[in-house]
C-alpha cells in the first residue's frame, strides 16, 4: 500500500479510466448492445432528475459508511473481506432490536436509535471475531472474514425463514415489513432519509478526523506500514489491529442498520446489497486515502442506480455497472503496477 | 571445468559489492573464497550462478566466453549452486525434490530417479530416505540432497555458499570427503566460507575478498595470521573507549540457552554494568544477534536466568523490558527500525511518551526540529524516512530511543556508515554511557568492537567465549576466535 506518487498519478488514472470504458464498450459490442445508448441510460437513470439523484444518495449512505470503516482497516494493513458479514450482522442486530421494541411500545425515535446502536454493536462483534482469529488463532483475516461472511448469510437466511419468518408465508422476500413509524423519516415523496445521509457524513468525518489528526490514527498507520517496527517502537500492535477491526465493523454494522431502517424496512436475504465488496473497490480506487472517497463512492452508487433501468429499456442485464466498476479497479491497479515496474527495472532482474 | 572471472563489477545503489574482481579456477580445484560479511562473496557467486547479473565483466568457461542471463543458463552450462538456505520444497518428499528441475516429459520417472538417488547417496555415504519429507530433515541432510540433485543435473562446477553453517561435525566430514572425491573426478568446487579452519582443511587455494575487491590469494601451507589480516585489513584509529568506572549490574545472564532456527546458543553467562560497553563479536549468524534480542525480551531463552537490576525477568514481554528502561536498536533500519511511508515528525510523535489523543501540529513540528538539530539529521520534518541516507536513518533511530535508559542494545550500530557518522554516533553513545546507561552491541567490524568495548564476548557457531578485556586483546586473537580457531575442544 504505497502512497501514490503525485506527479503523473492523475493523468495515469484518467488513462486507466478510459481503458476501463473502452473495455466495457468492447463487451457491450460483443453483446450486440449499443454502447452509447447504454451509457446515456445510466446517466439519465442516475442523474436525470432530482428524484434519481436522491435515489443515488440512498445507496451512497451505506456505501460511504462501509468504505469509511474499510479505510481504518486498510490503514492498519488489514484486508477486511469480512465486511459483508459485518454489514449483515449489523442488519440482523438492528432488526432484532426493532422487533423487541415492537412489543415494548417505546417511542419510535428511541426504538430507531436503539436499532442503529444495535447494528453498530453487531457489526463490531462480527469484526472482532475476525480480529481475534487473526491475532490469536493465526487465521489470515481474508480467510477468516470470508468464512464469517458465509456464516452471516446462513444465519440471516435462517432467521428469515425460521424464527423471524412471515407467519405462514416465510419467503425470500424477507421478514414482515416494520410499520412506517419504525423507519428513519424520509423526505416527502422520496425514498431518501436525510438521517441516513447525516449518519454517513458523521461516519466519514469520524474516520477522516481519526486518520488525519490523532495519535490513534498515526499509530494505526504505523502498524499498517511496518508492524515489526511499530512493535519495536513500543506500540501494542495486537490491540490496534483489534481496534481497527471493531471500529470498521461498527461502521459496517451502521450501514446494515441503515439498510434495515431506511431502505428495505425489513430484513431480506441480500441485505448487504454487496456494499462491502463495492466499498473494497472504492477504497482501492482512492488508494486508501479518505479525501476523495465520498466522491468516488457517489460515482459507484450512481452506476449502481443508473443501471437499474437497463433491463427494461435495452434488455441488458444491470450487472453492466459491476463490469464497469470492476474494470475500473483492475485497470487502475494494473496501470499503477505497470508504472512501478517501469520505474524499478533492477528489481525485475534480481528477483 | 576451468572457470575464469574477468573484471566483475556489481553495484547496489552506492555500494560497490564487486569492484573489478578477476579470478581463475582450474578444473579439479577446490577453491576457497574467504571474506567477512559484506565482502562481496555471495554477490560474486550469485553472478557466476546466474541469480544476478554483473554490471560489467565477463565469465569464461573452459576458455570460451559464457553468456549467463539466468539460473537456467548456468544449469545448462553445468554450474550448480548450493545456497546457504537450501532451495528445496520442505512440504515434499526427498524423491520429489530430487526430481525438481529435471527436464523431460509430463510423467516424472520416479523409479529411475529412485535408483539414481540411492546409487549416488551410497557412493558418497549419505543416508537419505527417498520417502521422507524434507521438512523433517536436518540442514545437513537437506544439503546432501541438494548436492546429489545438482550432480544428477550434470553440474561440473559446484558452488557452495557457507555450507558448514548449521550442520553436525559428522555431516561436515562426509561433505568434505565427497567434495574431495568430486574434485578428483575433475569437478571444480568453489567453497565460500568465513570459517578459517574449514577453508584451511579443505581448499587447494584460497582467494580473500574485502570490501568488494580481491585482496589476495594463498595456497597451503596457510598462514592463519596473514589470512586474518587480509580479511579484516589493518586497524585504523576510530576514537577511544570511554573506560569509565563500571557501576552496578544492569543485566545479568546465567547459563542462558537459546534455541535458534539453526543452532543452540550457549550456555552463556554474561553481565553488563552501568557505564560499561560490551561488544559481541562473531560472524553473522553465530548466535550473537539472537542473544542480543533475548536481552531485549524479543526471544525467549529455553533455559537459564535473566536478571534486570537484580530481578528475574525471563519470559517477560518486550514491552515489560521497555518499561524497565531497556531499548533495542535493530540493524535492519527500514525493515525493523523505521516505518517507510511516515515522515520524521510522525516518527517522533509515535514515540512521544505523554501523547494525548489529538496531535498538536505546532508542538510536534517544534519537537521534531529540535531533534533534527540535536542529532544533526540531514532532512526536514516532512522528509519520509526512506528518503534519508543510511547515516541519517541511523541518527533518527538513535534519536527515537528514549532518554534515561538503563540498557541500550544495538545491532550493528554503524554498519554501512561513513567514518564521520561512525565517530559521531559513538560520541552520542558514550554520552549516554556517562549518564549511567550500559551498552551491549553486536558488530562484525573488529575495529569497532576493539575500540569502543570495555569487554568482548566472541561467538562462533552458537558457542560463546568468556569475557575478554578489550584493552589486552589484539585483532589477530579476535580474528582467529571469530574464524573458529583457538576454542577449547569441548563440543563436537
Amino acid at each position: 500500500m504505497k502512497r501514490a506518487p503525485s506527479l503523473s498519478g492523475p493523468a495515469l488514472r484518467i488513462g486507466a479510466m478510459l481503458l476501463a470504458l473502452l473495455f466495457t464498450t468492447g463487451i457491450l459490442l460483443i453483446a450486440g448492445a449499443p454502447p452509447l445508448e447504454a451509457y446515456r441510460q445510466i446517466v439519465i437513470g442516475s442523474l436525470g432528475s432530482v428524484k434519481k439523484i436522491t435515489d443515488v444518495l440512498v445507496a451512497w449512505a451505506p456505501l460511504v459508511l462501509a468504505t469509511s470503516g474499510l479505510l481504518l482497516t486498510f490503514a492498519a494493513g488489514l484486508w477486511n473481506i469480512g465486511i459483508e458479514g459485518q454489514i449483515t450482522l449489523g442488519a440482523i442486530f438492528a432488526t432484532g432490536a426493532l422487533r423487541l421494541t415492537l412489543e415494548s411500545g417505546l417511542p419510535p425515535a428511541v426504538a430507531i436509535g436503539a436499532a442503529i446502536l444495535a447494528g453498530i454493536l453487531g457489526g463490531g462483534f462480527w469484526a472482532l471475531l475476525a480480529g481475534l482469529l487473526k491475532a490469536y488463532g493465526g487465521v489470515n483475516e481474508i480467510f477468516g472474514g470470508l468464512g464469517l461472511n458465509f456464516v452471516a448469510v446462513a444465519l440471516n437466511v435462517w432467521l428469515i425463514f425460521g424464527p423471524w419468518g412471515r407467519p405462514g408465508v416465510a419467503s425470500m422476500s424477507g421478514t414482515e415489513p416494520f410499520p412506517d413509524s419504525l423507519s428513519l423519516p424520509a423526505l416527502a415523496g422520496l425514498r431518501l432519509s436525510p438521517w441516513a445521509v447525516l449518519l454517513a457524513v458523521a461516519g466519514f468525518a469520524l474516520v477522516f478526523f481519526l486518520l488525519q489528526g490523532t495519535y490513534f490514527g498515526l499509530r494505526l498507520k504505523a502498524v499498517g506500514k511496518n508492524p515489526r517496527a511499530a512493535l519495536l517502537l513500543g506500540i501494542p500492535t495486537t490491540r490496534y489491529v483489534l481496534l481497527a477491526f471493531v471500529l470498521c465493523g461498527g461502521l459496517a454494522g451502521a450501514a446494515g442498520a441503515v439498510q434495515v431502517t431506511a431502505v428495505y424496512h425489513r430484513l431480506i436475504p441480500a441485505i448487504s446489497s454487496g456494499y462491502g465488496y463495492l466499498g473494497l473497490m472504492v477504497a482501492m480506487l482512492v488508494n486508501y486515502q479518505p479525501t476523495w472517497m465520498p466522491v468516488v463512492a457517489f460515482f459507484f452508487a450512481a452506476l449502481n442506480i443508473g443501471s437499474i433501468q437497463l433491463p427494461i429499456v435495452l434488455k441488458l442485464d444491470s450487472s453492466l455497472a459491476g463490469v464497469l466498476q470492476g474494470a475500473l479497479v483492475l485497470f487502475v491497479l494494473a496501470v499503477e503496477g505497470f508504472r512501478q515496474r517501469l520505474r524499478r527495472p533492477e528489481a525485475r532482474v534480481t528477483e | 571445468m576451468r572457470v575464469e572471472l574477468r573484471q566483475i563489477h556489481k553495484s547496489f545503489g552506492a555500494v560497490h559489492a564487486n569492484d573489478g574482481i578477476s579470478l581463475t579456477v582450474p578444473a579439479g580445484t577446490i577453491q576457497g573464497i574467504l571474506g567477512e560479511n559484506g565482502a562481496g562473496k555471495t554477490t560474486l557467486m550469485k553472478i557466476l550462478s546466474g541469480f544476478q547479473r554483473a554490471d560489467r565483466g565477463e565469465i569464461w568457461l573452459d576458455g570460451r566466453p559464457a553468456h549467463i542471463r539466468s539460473p537456467q543458463d548456468t544449469g545448462a552450462l553445468g554450474i550448480g549452486m548450493l545456497h546457504q538456505d537450501p532451495l528445496d520444497v520442505p512440504a515434499m518428499r526427498v524423491l520429489d525434490n530430487f526430481l525438481l528441475g529435471r527436464e523431460g516429459g509430463w510423467r516424472p520417472q520416479r523409479k529411475q530417479a529412485r535408483s539414481v538417488l540411492q546409487e549416488l547417496a551410497e557412493r558418497f555415504g549419505f543416508a537419505l530416505d527417498p520417502e521422507a519429507y524434507v521438512e523433517a530433515l536436518t540442514v545437513g541432510e537437506r544439503q546432501q540432497l541438494e548436492l546429489l540433485r545438482l550432480l544428477w543435473l550434470g553440474a561440473r562446477v559446484l558452488i557452495l555458499d557457507e555450507p558448514t553453517t548449521g550442520i553436525s561435525a559428522l555431516q561436515k566430514d562426509a561433505l568434505f570427503a565427497s567434495l574431495r572425491k568430486l574434485s578428483e573426478d575433475g569437478r571444480t568446487i568453489i567453497f565460500v566460507s568465513h570459517k578459517l579452519e574449514d577453508v584451511e582443511n579443505l581448499c587447494h587455494r584460497v582467494a580473500v575478498l574485502r570490501r568488494g575487491q580481491l585482496v589476495g590469494e594463498a595456497s597451503p601451507p596457510y598462514d592463519t595470521d596473514r589470512l586474518v589480516e587480509m580479511m579484516f585489513g589493518r586497524v585504523v584509529s576510530l576514537g577511544s573507549r570511554l573506560a569509565g568506572q563500571a557501576g552496578k549490574h544492569v543485566i545479568g545472564l546465567e547459563d542462558i540457552v537459546i534455541e535458534d532456527r539453526r543452532m543452540t546458543i550457549g550456555p552463556v553467562s554474561l553481565h553488563a554494568a552501568q557505564h560499561e560497553v560490551i561488544g559481541l563479536a562473531g560472524m553473522e549468524g553465530s548466535g550473537q544477534q539472537s542473544l542480543l534480542r533475548s536481552c531485549a525480551g524479543l526471544i525467549r531463552p529455553v533455559h537459564g536466568r535473566l536478571r534486570l537490576a537484580g530481578e528475574d525477568v525471563l519470559g517477560r514481554s518486550y514491552r515489560d523490558f521497555r518499561r524497565r528502561g531497556v531499548a533495542f536498536m535493530p540493524a535492519a533500519r527500514l525493515e525493523e527500525g523505521l516505518i517507510p511511508g511516515l515522515d520524521l515528525t510522525e516518527h517522533f510523535e509515535l514515540t512521544q511518551p505523554q501523547a494525548g489523543f489529538l496531535i498538536r501540529r505546532q508542538e510536534a513540528h517544534h519537537r521534531t526540529v529540535t531533534q533534527i538539530d540535536a542529532f544533526k539529521i540531514r532532512g526536514t520534518p516532512a522528509s519520509p524516512v526512506e528518503a534519508l541516507s543510511g547515516g541519517n536513518q541511523q541518527r533518527t533511530l538513535l534519536a527515537l530511543v528514549g532518554e534515561d535508559l538503563s540498557l541500550l542494545l544495538l545491532e550493528h550500530p554503524t554498519r554501512g556508515l561513513d567514518i564521520e557518522s561512525v565517530v559521531w554516533i559513538w560520541e552520542k553513545l558514550k554520552e549516554r554511557c556517562r549518564g549511567g546507561t550500559a551498552i551491549v552491541f553486536v558488530s562484525s567490524d573488529l575495529d569497532e568492537i576493539l575500540h569502543y568495548s570495555d569487554r568482548i564476548h566472541v561467538f562462533f557457531g552458537g558457542r560463546v567465549s568468556p569475557s575478554l578485556d578489550a584493552r589486552t586483546t589484539t585483532v589477530e586473537q579476535l580474528g582467529q576466535l571469530i574464524g573458529g580457531k583457538g576454542w577449547p575442544e569441548t563440543r563436537v
